[in-house]
């Protein structure tokens, strides 16, 4: 499946990221008891580092020999705190939904690793393969898709504990999924209805209490509101951040809305076409933007403020995002960007901090790649 | 490549001089389907109207029963089991709902055009594009294959696709989701109608491609003087293009108004919630307003004023007494132009 | 941080839900309810079911013990007595209820017999292929690749033989042809169909996003296939296998009637409505009986699967 591709894994281009600590677990045993371990508070505990997932394209019928690979991710690296909430905000076909995949080991990464605690998790089998499964969760976008339509609400939320039964004896179950219900806002009576039954809101809360079951460290959530009307969204983000605190859980929040990426995120990571383009606090992003690509994608933002509005810059970007089974070289945002010069087309810009704000104690000295790399405040009126 | 530009003149509510006021009325409208479950009452009395370039966005969840009006207005919802028990849409003057099959097919697509949500279901994935666009010009003007393709090329160049020429012959799949919906809207212009109904034209784009999606749509209708009704969940949308607002819930219009009165002082409980439950961009707020509860059910709509069980507001009349669109006016008794509110208690909500 | 929501959640919880079930069976007490349960729940009120099931149990007691609904022997006649005799249809139950057939033997008689050998055929040959056809489509489809393009290959391959040509040539190996060779030839070839079916429903559902939600939690192969997929692939299988049940009954009584089914002195419902065809003018009621006796089984079958398929959709309950 996760053959390598014929191109070379691109090389490094976060050289910043912190060392890891790995761990090195001889026996199941002690990869199992390093993941039981906890993490303190504001602790890395998911570092994903020079992360690719090439999906081959074949030809042929029979004999499939491989013409060339989409390059869904492409080398990215970043930190997960613990109890904090980053935000990895794209369009469509950035990859973003393939980084929570490789994350979830839905999908088997090309090259790179995700160091949970220390551990490989691309690299973990068997047991300790199944404690991470325990301690990483994610919600769903489509809360339509995501239940199984034949089973009850309460066989949902329960079968966390039947795949893993150590975490709730069998005659506790009922009664745990009862609680879920009630923690997530829903009455602990509805457990032998089906999905169908509920609106999307409620759905969405259902996928929130399996999340929930197995008392994860981590919630990979991939864009769990967009789905939901506008006057529903609201509610599930409220829950989102009540649970958070309440679990004291780290949140890898995916989504394509960057108001609501704002609103619940700490820190903030831009993708284009498979790279990290810019990261940072929420502040550092949103106010003090230095990536082109992050700015045009801020100032298209439609903001539901007429008057806020008319005194925006607004920045439209021509085309399309190129194919990412043929992105474009050097600095993939060179085709839709005013900035572009040779050098983008020809060298990797790396993600650091931009030289020209090197050592300053501003909020644009943080992680931007681009070569020419400014501050452009697009979000509040001029 | 990149046009960088300051949206200070957003087009003012335009006067349609050339193609003459009124092109739409939609009086009292009700449509209802008729299901295993029991009726599901979709539209409960809507009234509005567009003029020759005018934008109207209505504005509503799902379920709001905004998309359905489009569809009534359109004459494209599947009757049965839709039912119009009762209703006038009035089009240049005369009921639309009156008339025979004949004489509405040739206002839709001639003099109305309807721009979709979903550009690849809509377009025929084994015809090109070209064939596709200039099918219009022989059905409808007789022309032959090679004017038709003319014409096609044209309407690509004017809805910005690069290299009309070359793509023409191209299929469906082989474009982006942005450039399907720029070739929906050639469709919708081709015969260059008098109203353009888009139904979510921007929902299923990203939002770098939504804008430069909205500006073409924007500037079209500005240069034809065509009338838009703009049909949408966005409230962000909406406030870049629309002149006047109308919002829509549970089958019924709960608030009109111009587009810049309705975020400053909405005065409807329903609009206060909604603009209040949005995350902001340029602002870090603690936490989010929510709008309790859920959407009604459209078989079962609560007594009185829909709203009144997810409302801060509600008291014991909102459970028993319908609340008409009234006209809104200052504390003074100013009138208002344009602005309406079905809330029994508009004063306190836009007051208060 | 105490009370982030406005909403609290038992604010939201207070609403009801979008469709409201009817409150007067109690059903939200209960304790742990499955889809099994629930759908059995949900038969037992269905007229289509109660009908369908009980015609089913009459043709299957029929079928088990013959003797009990006549005491004629279906095979001796009286050509003097009884030619072609008509059917008396106030004389239930009796010898010459539905008449005689053209060498004297009541019709009565033989559709009760021939209901066993009719119904062994059919239920049988309709569980095997629902077995190994769905069994072949299901593990093609969940495991796609290398092992899909074998056993889809493997399918098209009997595909490609014509069935009641192919049930020919391999019933004509035996000498001894019983209700088993019969069953086991018919299997043997008519599996592919469900198998096909099988295969599609099952790509369609493995990409489902709760498939996915349930790899995420650690869940196995087994309990993807049998939780999550197959409960969610299974309703066009069930229609298809219903239906088909009819077209193996009718493809037996082909054979027998090209004397490659059962020996002459078998009765089934096959057998008598092939030799009724040679004088359906003029003595329609040799066929009527048989061909009803048939289609009444048949229809209580697709019946049958219809409500179940309903029944295991919580959506049209």
């Amino acid at each position: 499946m996760a053959e390598p591709t014929k191109d070379a894994v691109p090389a490094d281009v976060t050289p910043n990221v912190s060392e890891v600590e790995t761990v090195d677990a001889e026996t199941p045993e002690e990869a199992v008891a390093a993941i039981e371990a906890p993490v303190e508070r504001g602790e890395p505990i998911l570092q994903v580092r020079n992360l690719v997932k090439h999906f081959p394209l074949t030809q042929g019928i029979i004999v499939k020999r491989q013409v060339g690979a989409v390059k869904a991710v492409d080398g990215i690296s970043f930190d997960l705190y613990q109890g904090e909430t980053l935000g990895i905000v794209g369009e469509s076909g950035c990859g973003k939904s393939t980084v929570a995949k490789l994350l979830m080991t839905l999908e088997q990464a090309t090259a790179g690793e995700v160091f949970y605690k220390g551990q490989d998790i691309t690299k973990l089998s068997g047991r300790a393969l199944k404690a991470v499964r325990r301690n990483i969760q994610m919600v769903f976008q489509d809360p339509y898709t995501s239940l199984n339509p034949r089973m009850t609400v309460g066989d949902i939320i329960g079968e966390p504990f039947e795949i893993h039964p150590e975490v709730a004896p069998r005659g506790d179950r009922r009664r745990k999924v009862q609680e879920l219900l009630d923690v997530v806002g829903l009455n602990p009576e509805y457990i032998n209805r089906y999905p169908h039954q509920f609106s999307g809101g409620q759905r969405q809360r259902i996928g929130i209490a399996r999340g929930l079951a197995l008392n994860p460290e981590i919630i990979i959530c991939d864009e769990p509101v967009s789905a939901l009307d506008v006057s529903v969204q609201a509610q599930v983000i409220n829950l989102m951040e009540k649970l958070q605190d309440e679990f004291n859980l780290s949140y890898l929040f995916i989504a394509h809305d960057l108001s609501i990426v704002r609103h619940i995120s700490d820190r903030v990571g831009v993708m284009y076409l498979g790279k990290m383009a810019e990261i940072g606090t929420d502040e550092q992003i949103y106010d003090h933007p230095t990536h082109p690509y992050t700015q045009a994608l801020l100032s298209a933002v439609p903001v539901p403020d007429p008057e806020a509005r008319e005194g925006r810059e607004r920045i439209i970007l021509t085309g399309d995002v190129p194919s990412p089974a043929n992105p474009p070289s050097g600095c993939r945002f060179r085709t839709r960007c005013w900035k572009a010069q040779d050098k983008c087309a020809q060298e990797v810009p790396l993600l650091a901090i931009p030289e020209r704000f090197a050592g300053e104690d501003t909020p644009a000295a943080h992680e931007s790649a681009c070569h020419f790399a400014e501050e452009k405040d697009v979000v509040h009126a001029a | 490549m990149t046009i960088t530009e300051k949206t200070a003149d957003v087009p003012a509510p335009r006067s349609g001089e050339e193609k003459s006021g009124r092109l739409l009325d939609v009086k009292d409208l009700h449509v209802e389907f008729h299901t295993r479950d029991g009726v599901v009452k979709a539209v409960n009395g809507v009234n509005y109207s567009v003029d020759a370039g005018e934008t109207l966005a209505v504005l509503g969840e799902s379920g709001s029963g905004k998309s359905v009006t489009a569809q009534a207005i359109m004459g494209i919802l599947d009757m049965p089991p839709g039912k119009i028990p009762q209703g006038e849409i009035i089009f240049r003057g005369q009921d639309m709902l009156k008339m025979s099959n004949e004489e509405r097919r040739k206002i839709r697509g001639r003099k109305i055009a309807m721009i979709f949500q979903d550009a690849l279901s809509s377009l025929n994935p084994v015809l090109s594009v070209g064939y596709q666009l200039g099918e219009m010009f022989r059905v409808h003007e007789g022309l032959s294959r090679k004017e038709a393709k003319a014409k096609a090329i044209e309407l690509m160049d004017r809805v910005k696709i690069p290299a009309a020429k070359e793509r023409v012959s191209d299929y469906p799949h082989q474009f982006s989701g942005g450039m399907r919906q720029r070739i929906m809207i050639a469709m919708a212009l081709a015969l260059e109608p008098d109203l353009i109904i888009a139904d979510e034209p921007t929902t299923a784009l990203d939002v770098t491609v939504q804008a430069q999606v909205m500006d073409l749509l924007a500037d079209l209708q500005r240069e034809y003087n065509m009338g838009l009704i703009l049909i949408t969940h966005d409230l962000g949308v909406v406030a870049d293009v629309a002149d006047k607002i109308a919002v829509m819930y549970a089958g019924r219009i709960v608030e009109t108004a111009p587009v810049h009165e309705l975020y400053k002082r909405p005065a409807h409980p329903y609009t206060r919630g909604l603009l209040d439950s949005i995350p902001r961009l340029d602002q870090k707020g603690q936490e989010l307003y929510a709008i309790k509860g859920l959407p009604p059910n459209l078989l079962k709509i609560p007594s009185g004023c829909a709203f009144n069980p997810r409302c801060p507001k509600a008291q014991d009349i909102c459970r028993t007494e319908v609340p008409p669109l009234v006209p809104v006016t200052e504390r003074d008794g100013a009138e208002l132009a344009g602005r309406g509110s079905a809330c029994h208690f508009w004063k306190e909500t836009i007051h208060g | 941080m105490p009370d982030v929501t406005k909403t609290t959640p038992a604010e939201a919880a207070a609403e009801t839900p979008v469709v409201t079930m009817k409150p007067a069976d109690g059903r939200e007490a209960g304790g742990a309810r499955s889809l099994w349960s629930d759908a059995w729940r949900d038969l037992r009120r269905r007229p289509l079911f109660v009908i369908s099931a009980l015609l089913i149990l009459l043709v299957l007691l029929v079928s088990a013990f013959p003797g009990l609904f006549t005491s004629t022997d279906p095979g001796s006649g009286d050509l003097q007595k009884h030619f072609l005799g008509s059917p008396n249809l106030g004389h239930f139950f009796q010898e010459d209820w539905f008449g005689y057939d053209r060498q004297g033997r009541s019709i009565y008689a033989r559709v009760v017999y021939g209901a066993r050998n009719s119904v062994m055929v059919g239920v049988g040959v309709t569980l095997l292929v629902t077995f190994f056809g769905g069994l072949v489509g299901m593990l093609a489809g969940y495991f796609g690749g290398f092992w899909d393009s074998l056993l889809s290959r493997i399918t098209d391959v009997f595909f490609g033989i014509p069935f009641l040509l192919g049930a020919m040539v391999v019933l004509n190996a035996f000498t001894d042809r019983n209700v088993w060779v019969i069953t086991g030839a018919l299997a043997f070839l008519g599996w592919t169909q469900i198998a096909r079916v099988m295969r599609g429903a099952v790509i369609t559902t493995k990409h489902a996003d709760y498939v996915m939600a349930a790899k995420a939690l650690g869940a196995g192969t087994k309990r993807i296939l049998f939780r999550h997929v197959l409960p969610n692939a299974v309703a066009p299988v069930i229609v298809v296998a219903t239906i088909a049940l009819g077209t193996y009954i009718v493809a037996e009584s082909t054979l027998s009637y090209l004397g490659l089914g059962f020996g002459s002195d078998a009765v089934s419902w096959g057998a008598d409505i092939s030799d009724a065809t040679q004088d359906i003018r003029n003595n329609p009621h040799t066929l009527i009986f048989p061909a009803g006796m048939l289609s009444i089984t048949v229809l209580a079958f697709i019946m049958l699967g219809d409500a179940v398929r309903e029944a295991l959709d919580p959506k049209l309950r």
